[in-house]
């Protein structure tokens, strides 16, 4: 399928869409006018998507600089009367919380979703936070799909929703759901395009302390009637069976649940929760009082569970309650077809026509991502390893979010902090104050625009002393390579203004400043040991363009390793560790051509010259 | 119709996802339901790949423990390492060229003999294809139509859902379209092993 068919695919066709990409076409058929986010597996598709449609869909788009931003150009698209459309992962929305807040006591005026993609088993993140407790700090009514067509459907529902009701809606999604692929019947798109208009009302978009108790209590009552609404939802479904036992389940814990009990033919009633908060109370009261037995089904947190117990408590019932509080099922990381099965059986005794199933016999390496064959972040941490080691010194990394994470791997294990994006800068302050230690931090050029500038304010203020690599690789490589600010080109594809990295280190009042090129690893080197003994601030600007971005020239360099020359050393192979350099069956080096991007790093490092490199023409 | 599993594995950059967007898409026009599950991120920096492929009517993408009906594997020690997904009715095709794990030099565990991955395999299974799709992506123009290779080997086993027709179309509607030639040898490649095995 060509990706444009999600603009231009007709109403009644089908097509067989990623999550995400039914996200989109939620947008297009809901009338979207304003789109923002900040990249974030595990939505980081959807704006990959809008980048590429958002032109001709008649919407505006942008990668915002950090999802506070992003939450903001949305929030006041929006209360300017137009519906917009904000997503980030779910570390994104503790980024954006503060004005998250605000914006659900103050409202909006057009439809506003903020969908948040939350990542149970921690595929590529840094927690599994549950972000359906946002639903009840903010207020905001939460919708949960389970599949892309749902994902699309509840687009729609929540714009209308929205408008009716005045307020933002949350959208929750987990990696199953935004990485699933289905089939999504689409229906027309809505090209009516509009300008916003801005009617100005304090009371209402001004949260001083007088104008904030008015809108707290408005929120309040909004959400008593929301609650009516939900318990009504068409997505929040019954399937009835007549029995005792019922499942209260949501998002993909309901593709679990409904496999296993269709599969095994086990007489459960099912509660799919599709309109998850306001928990709708009327409705689970009626589904849970004849029953005896109710098993809920969720991920990550027992959310809905304490809720069902809160309504077994309120209504005297005395229907038993199974989840993650009695152990039937796990307290973290996702569910998947097997554990729910397991956690059935707690419940209902039922026979199994179980298959032998297999473990591998023989024992298997592990095969742990890496950073790229020529990717500049390696040369960078060699450099700088070798550099500290050449003064001795008892270095400390803290380090930040990107591909570069990877650099806490062996051989490098230059990742020795970590708390969230720009940690690497104000952790540094701390331990700049806390440690006689050196301090070598590291920070991706996307990370230094989303939270990097403040904290090193922050370190030029307080006199702090460390050395910051800010990892300049032309783009954010990490979620699939995505523009920010620092680069020529915005998220419609346009060109837009650059903003430099150097001039905003000068300007901050950094009196270390160099840039290097990464792959010359001899004057890097120097350069890093200046810094290193530098009193004060030190940055260094290690500027060389990713691998994923970087067009392959036409006169690359094509590496051989000389096996006359080379000792077998293995410096290239177990200090370098590139990728595209092997030890043969035989014991001697190589390299494959295949992999190799002819950056000549192996070979500026070979202590024997074995490597050597022609120009490919 | 009861659900036809499919699990496919290998490593970041082999073409799995769009394999399987090519089997799901042909599912779809064949009017069979059909979910699928990918893995995005982290992952794809040369660690292993895998999708899962329900044709049916399953609403989870998710194959239970020893419920692949086939298992396509892009590299013959992620084969191994996805044999929880299979049990004895199960068909696995197979590429016999391995990549090594880029720290492969350092780890504890070697790299297993080929044969007693096929060994393994052969002993757990219902049935094994092994072919070096490496070699037959070459033969058939280029490395990357190593896909279409295993493609074509999966069509062809016994019991795989969709018509050959259906597969070669969609695969046609997902490929750059000058590449289509040379994918569509490998494909054959891939098709004959499986249908002459
Ligand atoms: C608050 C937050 N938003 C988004 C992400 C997802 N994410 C992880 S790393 C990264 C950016 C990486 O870009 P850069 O710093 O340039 O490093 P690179 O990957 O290019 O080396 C993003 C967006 C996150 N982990 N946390
Ligand atoms: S994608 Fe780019 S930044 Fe990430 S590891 Fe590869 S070359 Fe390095
Ligand atoms: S030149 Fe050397 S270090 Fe660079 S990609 Fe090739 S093998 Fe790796």
């Amino acid at each position: 399928m060509n990706i444009t068919k999600v603009l231009t695919g007709k109403e009644g066709e089908k097509l067989f869409l990623l999550g995400n990409e039914a996200a989109v076409r939620g947008t297009v058929e809901a009338g979207v006018s304003v789109a923002s986010t900040y990249p974030g597996t595990p939505s980081s598709e959807i704006g990959d998507v809008l980048s590429k449609l958002a032109k001709d869909a008649g919407m505006y788009f942008e990668f915002s600089t950090n999802e506070k931003v992003a939450l903001e150009v949305s929030a006041a698209a929006a209360s300017s009367g137009l519906r917009s459309f904000t997503f980030m992962k779910h570390v994104g929305l503790n980024v954006a919380a503060d004005s998250f807040m605000s914006v659900v006591y103050e409202g909006v005026n057009g439809g506003m979703i903020i969908l948040s993609a939350d990542d149970p088993s921690i595929f590529s993140s840094q927690n599994e936070q549950d972000n359906r407790h946002y639903s009840r700090i903010a207020g905001i009514p939460t919708v949960e799909p389970s599949n892309p067509q749902e994902i699309k459907d509840m687009m729609k529902y929540g714009y209308e929703l929205s408008e009716e009701f005045q307020i933002p809606v949350l959208m929750r999604t987990t990696t199953r759901v935004s990485h699933m692929r289905g089939v999504v019947e689409l229906e027309t798109p809505n090209t009516d395009k509009k300008t916003g208009y801005f009617k100005k009302d304090p009371k209402r978009f001004v949260p001083v302390p007088a104008n904030a108790r008015e809108m707290h209590r408005i929120l309040v009552e909004k959400m008593e009637k929301i609650e009516d609404v939900a318990s009504n939802s068409p997505f929040n479904r019954i399937f009835n069976k007549g029995s005792k036992i019922g499942v209260i389940t949501s998002g993909s814990a309901f593709n679990y649940a409904i496999d296993v009990i269709e599969k095994n033919e086990l007489p459960v009633n099912i509660l799919k929760i599709g309109f998850s908060y306001p928990f709708p109370e009327k409705l689970v009261y009626d589904f849970i009082k004849d029953l005896n037995n109710v098993v809920v089904i969720e991920e990550v947190d027992p959310i809905m569970e304490k809720d069902v117990l809160a309504v077994i408590g309120k209504y005297g019932l005395k229907t038993k309650v199974h989840g993650k509080l009695d152990e039937t099922l796990p307290m973290i990381f996702e569910y998947t077809p097997d554990i729910v099965l397991d956690g059935m059986r707690k419940v209902i005794d039922f026979n199994l026509k179980e298959k032998q199933s297999y473990e591998p016999d023989i024992p298997l390496p592990v095969r742990p991502p890496t950073l790229c064959p020529g990717c500049p972040h390696r040369a960078a941490y060699y450099t700088v390893k070798k550099a500290v080691e050449e003064l001795d010194l008892d270095a400390i990394y803290p380090n930040d979010i990107g591909c570069y994470t990877l650099g806490i791997e062996s051989p490098y294990e230059m990742a020795d902090y970590l708390l969230a994006m720009g940690s690497s800068v104000g952790t540094s302050c701390g331990f700049s104050k806390s440690t006689d230690q050196s301090i070598v931090s590291f920070i991706g050029d996307s990370t230094f625009f989303h939270a990097g500038i403040p904290p090193l304010i922050n370190a030029v203020h307080n006199k702090d002393k460390f050395v910051l690599v800010i990892l300049d690789n032309r783009t954010t490589a990490m979620t699939g390579g995505q523009p920010h600010p620092g680069l020529p080109v915005d998220g419609m594809g346009e060109t837009a203004p650059e903003i430099s990295i150097e001039k905003i280190v000068k300007a901050v009042g950094v009196e270390f400043l160099e840039v290097i090129n990464p792959v010359s690893v001899d004057i890097s080197k120097e350069i890093f040991k200046k810094a290193l003994q530098f009193d004060g601030v030190a940055v260094v600007i290690s500027k060389y363009p990713c691998m994923l971005t970087k067009k392959a020239a036409s006169n690359q360099l094509l590496m051989n390793v000389d096996p006359e020359k080379c000792d077998k050393c293995l410096n290239c192979v177990k200090d370098l560790t590139c990728p595209a350099i092997y030890v043969a069956e035989d014991g001697s080096v190589d390299i494959d051509s295949m992999f190799c991007k002819g950056c000549s790093v192996c070979m500026q490092i070979c202590p024997k010259k074995a490597i050597g490199a022609k120009r490919l023409s | 119709m009861k659900p036809y599993n499919i699990y496919i594995c290998g490593v970041g950059g082999q073409g799995i996802i769009k394999t399987s967007i090519v089997i799901g898409e042909a599912a779809m026009k064949s009017d069979m339901g059909v979910v699928m599950s990918e893995v995005h991120g982290m992952a794809q920096r040369g660690g292993v790949v895998s999708t899962e492929l329900k044709i049916g009517d399953s609403k989870s993408p998710i194959i239970e423990k020893s419920n692949a009906n086939l298992l396509i594997a892009f590299e013959p020690m992620e084969a191994l390492r996805a044999i929880s997904k299979a049990s004895k009715d199960t068909y696995v095709v197979v590429n016999t060229s391995p990549i090594m794990p880029f720290n492969i030099t350092e780890s504890e565990v070697p790299y297993p003999q080929i044969p007693d991955i096929l060994d393994e395999l052969k002993s757990k299974v219902k049935g094994v294809f092994a072919l070096d799709a490496e070699k037959a992506a070459k033969d058939a123009g280029h490395i990357l139509s190593l896909n279409m290779v295993m493609l074509g080997g999966a069509t062809a086993v016994s019991g795989f859902p969709i018509d050959k027709e259906a597969v070669l179309k969609s695969m046609r509607a997902n490929l750059p379209q000058k590449s289509i030639p040379i994918n569509m040898k490998a494909y054959e490649k891939g098709f004959e092993f499986v249908s002459s095995n």
